[in-house]
């Protein structure tokens, strides 16, 4: 195959892949500027989006099942909030992270109790496995669009969202400065509410699309959470939009190291990302230094 | 050496007599297989006390430490080196006792590593590792540190599990026992049992002892000194960063150690042992032993662990660890035993307040 | 020679100066106080000194060799100890473990001795041991050895902390605001104390308010403002210095230094 369209090919891979490494960025970075938690269970929202909109989809068709799918797990998001990390507040951010650690193998074992083992996914939103679509020169599953637009939607959506209403800047607001926000009048207990209830819609929305070509299974969440949360970090955090520039990243970095290495080190990509940000460079791309390994009086 | 802190050692002794007594006595001397591995999980959460619960740093990879010494050890022992027979420094380093020549499966003489070299390159090469990830990761604070050892873990993990001549997914098996000294063996042996268990426990008591030591001494105060106050530790004159590394390799070699036992004492050893997930529950096992009291966290993990090798949680083991996690550290991070100490305490003194923090703990 | 040579010592926060090309000098053996409204600088000014904080240019030379850079514990080694203006006990430890740790720079058994506690490590603990039950005894608070060092009152603390700063066998000895929160009686029984310090031989320099202290036992003054030196001499000197009295509003200034 002509190396030009393979490298394509391996393109739109890594960017397939990269984009739900981003929306799992961007749910950790909501979470974590809303919270100052690090929600290690962020990679369950995408499997619980998936594995929920499977069992829907048996009685339901599709367009009804995925969003009902991203309704019920955006809820769920919002009920751990309230239930749980409500009640943890006082805790110090190693503790959360220890403590979303074990909520994340939690739900992985109430997925495989509920569902079990077995491997399921979605069926390709148009067309089937082996139809595709020519992209200058390279062949495209319908589904990576599906993918490449429900992703692309929501970030613009969201970016709008925290941008230009009311709601969104009251929730950049609270992030920023909880207790002047409190002040200014804004709810900051429903704010951290809402940033749980959309990380984990974004997550399960993600799921959904992704489940044709990935499969979905109980144990998807847990290595998901690890890339994307190379990818926040790549990006920066605390900015939900350089998250995505990092997902994408972290996603064809990943897909061109299939082309170096032997395929079973595929995943160390993302891990060395993530090491090697830390060690180099924590605040990432676009996050400010936050003074945090600096010292400090 | 007053008799206060000659208490907690009687004690376990006792203990680990009784135990064995006991399996004895109901002839269930099979349960000590499994109570050996869980004593060998042990020593990799007694030594991450030390670097969470002194030195305040989260460690999300020792498994892959457990899992670099018992790989190295399991590879050096396994692997044919015969090519090499010939050449003059296979002869030195035959005549220095490194190499040794035994039988492999099919009878075939072949060249390996003896134990006591490959348990001293284990030792060295998991210095280096801690030392290499250590010195980056220990600048970073909190959650990034977290991360870092985390994505370290899993890097190991995902190499091991690549790795053809490490036996990727079915991991090294046939890995030969050890003659620790004339009368002391490490294998896997059924006649073996007892005696192994009482090494096993014999290098816990010895790490806990040697632990014990360190943490009442000048080190530890600086560890505790550095924990509680970073900033004023420093300008009493604690190298804040040596100090960390130090103890992060220090914790690393022990689990080390432990890794080459337990992989002696199998037989094998396999990928999973670097995996994420059981560096997890190592870090559950200290926490809900009470992260600094080196004492119940042995008691903790190795019961749980011992449960949890029986199948004791059924399909529910991971989910056991998880809630472990969430529920310990939510209702009381310093371990469920310290609130327990305290009121015990309080009752047998028959006084309002406990005063005195520090004497239970280790 | 100068015991503490600062040259030229700069550091901004943003848009803040909080020390302005600062340059002074202690000479050894004498008490120096730095006085100076809030927020002239001069808990940073420590922080510089003690290798806590950055200084962006400038030299600070120590016994001749330039300690800027370094790191505290290098500090520490070198011979300057400090306190703070909130007294950093190590809450978790009783007090005498407290001052113990001001030895560290003192003692030198490291990982392995400590873990085989051979028998050097088990003198050296006892002389560690020792050392810090002197200084206790010193400052006065031998009687609460063992006691949690979060139980006890803020004054004793800080004072626990001023024998933590002496056991690392200081030749400077930085103390921060050691008489804010003080009575006057209390006052007066620190103010012997540091005479007592400085009798040892150990150069002290202060940052205080409370100006009938200052007055009383410094040998030298030096102002702060906005960062900047403003004024430095003997106490007489900057009393009657009227840059530094127009900063201060005259009044409070010139009662103390009559009273």
């Amino acid at each position: 195959m002509d190396p030009g369209i393979l490298a394509l090919q391996y393109l739109l891979s890594g960017i397939t892949k990269g984009s739900i490494y981003a929306v799992v960025a961007i749910g950790f970075n909501l979470i974590y500027s809303a919270t100052g938690v690090l929600n290690f269970a962020q990679g369950e929202f995408v499997m619980l989006g998936g594995m929920t909109a499977v069992s829907l989809a048996v009685f339901l068709p599709l367009p009804v099942a995925v969003p009902a799918s991203v309704v019920i797990v955006a809820f769920v998001g919002c009920l751990l909030e309230i239930l749980l990390f409500r009640r943890l507040r006082h805790h110090s951010i190693l503790h959360m992270i220890i403590i979303t650690m074990g909520l994340s193998i939690v739900i992985q074992e109430a997925a495989l109790h509920i569902w079990d083992e077995k491997v399921r996914s979605l069926p390709y939103f148009t067309g089937n496995e082996i139809s595709s679509i020519r992209f200058m020169g390279a062949a495209v599953s319908p589904q990576v669009l599906w993918v490449l637009g429900a992703v692309s939607i929501s970030v613009c959506l969201l970016h709008a969202f925290l941008k230009y209403t009311l709601r969104g800047r009251a929730m950049r607001a609270c992030s920023s400065n909880p207790e002047a926000a409190m002040l200014a009048g804004i709810n900051t207990s429903n704010m951290r509410t809402l940033s749980f209830g959309l990380s984990a819609g974004l997550g399960a929305l993600a799921g959904c699309v992704i489940s044709p070509i990935t499969m979905t299974q109980y144990e998807v969440g847990a290595p998901l959470a690890i890339k994307g949360f190379a990818a926040a970090i790549l990006g920066g955090l605390g900015n939900p939009m350089a998250a995505v520039l990092g997902g994408l990243l972290v996603g064809v970095l990943e897909a061109f190291s299939v082309s170096k290495l032997p395929a079973a080190y595929s995943d160390v990509t993302a891990f060395a990302v993530l090491v090697l940000v830390l060690f180099i460079r924590p605040h990432g791309l676009f996050g400010r230094p936050a003074g945090e390994n600096v010292r400090e009086c | 050496m007053n008799w206060k802190s000659v208490i907690p050692v009687a004690i376990l002794l006792a203990t680990i007599i009784a135990v064995q007594g006991v399996t004895h006595a109901l002839d269930k001397d099979y349960y000590l297989t499994q109570l050996t591995m869980a004593v060998y999980y042990s020593m990799v959460v007694i030594a991450l006390c030390l670097v969470m619960g002194y030195a305040g740093q989260v460690s999300l990879g020792h498994g892959a430490f457990f899992a670099v010494g018992g790989y190295t050890t399991a590879f050096l022992t396994t692997h044919s080196f015969s090519p090499y027979e010939g050449t003059v420094w296979a002869g030195w380093l035959k005549q220095a006792h490194v190499f040794i020549l035994k039988d492999d499966l099919f009878g075939n003489p072949i060249m390996t590593v003896t134990p006591w070299a490959a348990f001293t390159v284990a030792l060295a090469l998991t210095a280096l590792v801690a030392c290499l990830i250590g010195y980056p990761a220990l600048r970073l604070t909190g959650h990034y540190l977290a991360m870092a050892t985390l994505g370290f873990g899993l890097i190991v993990y995902k190499i091991i599990l690549g790795t053809s001549w490490l036996g990727a997914a079915d991991g090294i098996t046939n890995v030969p026992s050890w003659t620790l000294v004339k009368g002391l063996t490490v294998c896997g042996k059924r006649d073996a049992r007892i005696e192994n268990y009482y090494i096993a426990c014999g290098l816990v008591l010895l790490l806990i002892l040697l632990l014990r030591n360190l943490l009442r001494s000048r080190v530890g105060r600086a560890l505790q000194a550095m924990h509680d106050r970073e900033t004023a530790a420093n300008t009493m004159g604690i190298n804040t960063s040596a100090i960390k590394l130090k103890a992060f390799v220090l914790s690393a070699m022990v689990s080390a150690v432990a890794g080459v036992f337990f992989t002696h004492y199998t037989g094998g050893i396999g990928p999973s042992e670097a995996g994420a997930l059981k560096s997890v529950r190592y870090v559950a096992l200290t926490a809900a032993g009470g992260m600094t009291n080196l004492w119940s966290v042995a008691a903790v993990s190795t019961t749980i662990n011992f449960l949890s090798l029986r199948d004791f949680f059924g399909s529910y083991d991971n989910a056991v660890f998880g809630g472990l996690l969430i529920i310990i550290i939510s209702v009381s991070p310093e371990g469920p035993l310290k609130p327990l100490g305290h009121w015990i305490r309080r009752v047998s003194q028959g006084r309002a307040a406990a005063k005195g923090v520090d004497h239970g703990a280790a | 020679m100068a015991l503490l040579d600062v040259q030229n010592v700069h550091r901004a926060f943003g848009g803040v100066v909080a020390v302005n090309r600062a340059s002074f000098q202690v000479e050894p053996g004498k008490i120096k106080s730095i006085i100076g409204p809030n927020g002239a600088g001069k808990t940073t000014l420590f922080n510089i000194i003690s290798g806590v904080l950055a200084s962006e240019s400038g030299r600070i030379l120590f016994k001749g060799k330039n300690i800027r850079g370094r790191r505290p514990y290098r500090i520490a080694e070198a011979g300057i100890s400090r306190t703070f203006q909130n007294p950093s006990l190590f809450l978790q430890m009783s007090v005498l473990e407290n001052v113990m740790v001001g030895r560290h720079a003192r003692s030198r058994c490291g990982f392995a001795s400590c873990c085989l506690s051979w028998p050097w490590q088990r003198r050296e603990e006892r002389a560690i041991r020792e050392a810090a039950l002197a200084e206790m005894a010193f400052v006065g608070v031998e009687a609460e050895g063992h006691a949690p060092a979060g139980s006890l009152a803020f004054g004793r603390r800080r004072m626990i902390e001023l024998a933590r700063a002496l056991a690392t066998e200081p030749e400077l000895l930085l103390l921060d605001e050691p008489a804010s929160g003080l009575n006057t009686r209390e006052t007066d029984d620190l103010g012997e104390l540091i005479r007592r310090i400085r009798d040892r031989g150990i150069t002290v320099l202060l940052v205080e308010h409370d100006m009938a202290l200052v007055m009383d036992i410094s040998d030298e003054i030096l102002v702060l403002h906005n960062g900047a030196v403003l004024a430095e001499g003997a106490p007489a000197e900057v009393q009657n210095d009227p840059r530094v009295i127009s900063v201060y509003l005259g009044e409070d200034f010139q009662h103390a230094a009559a009273g």
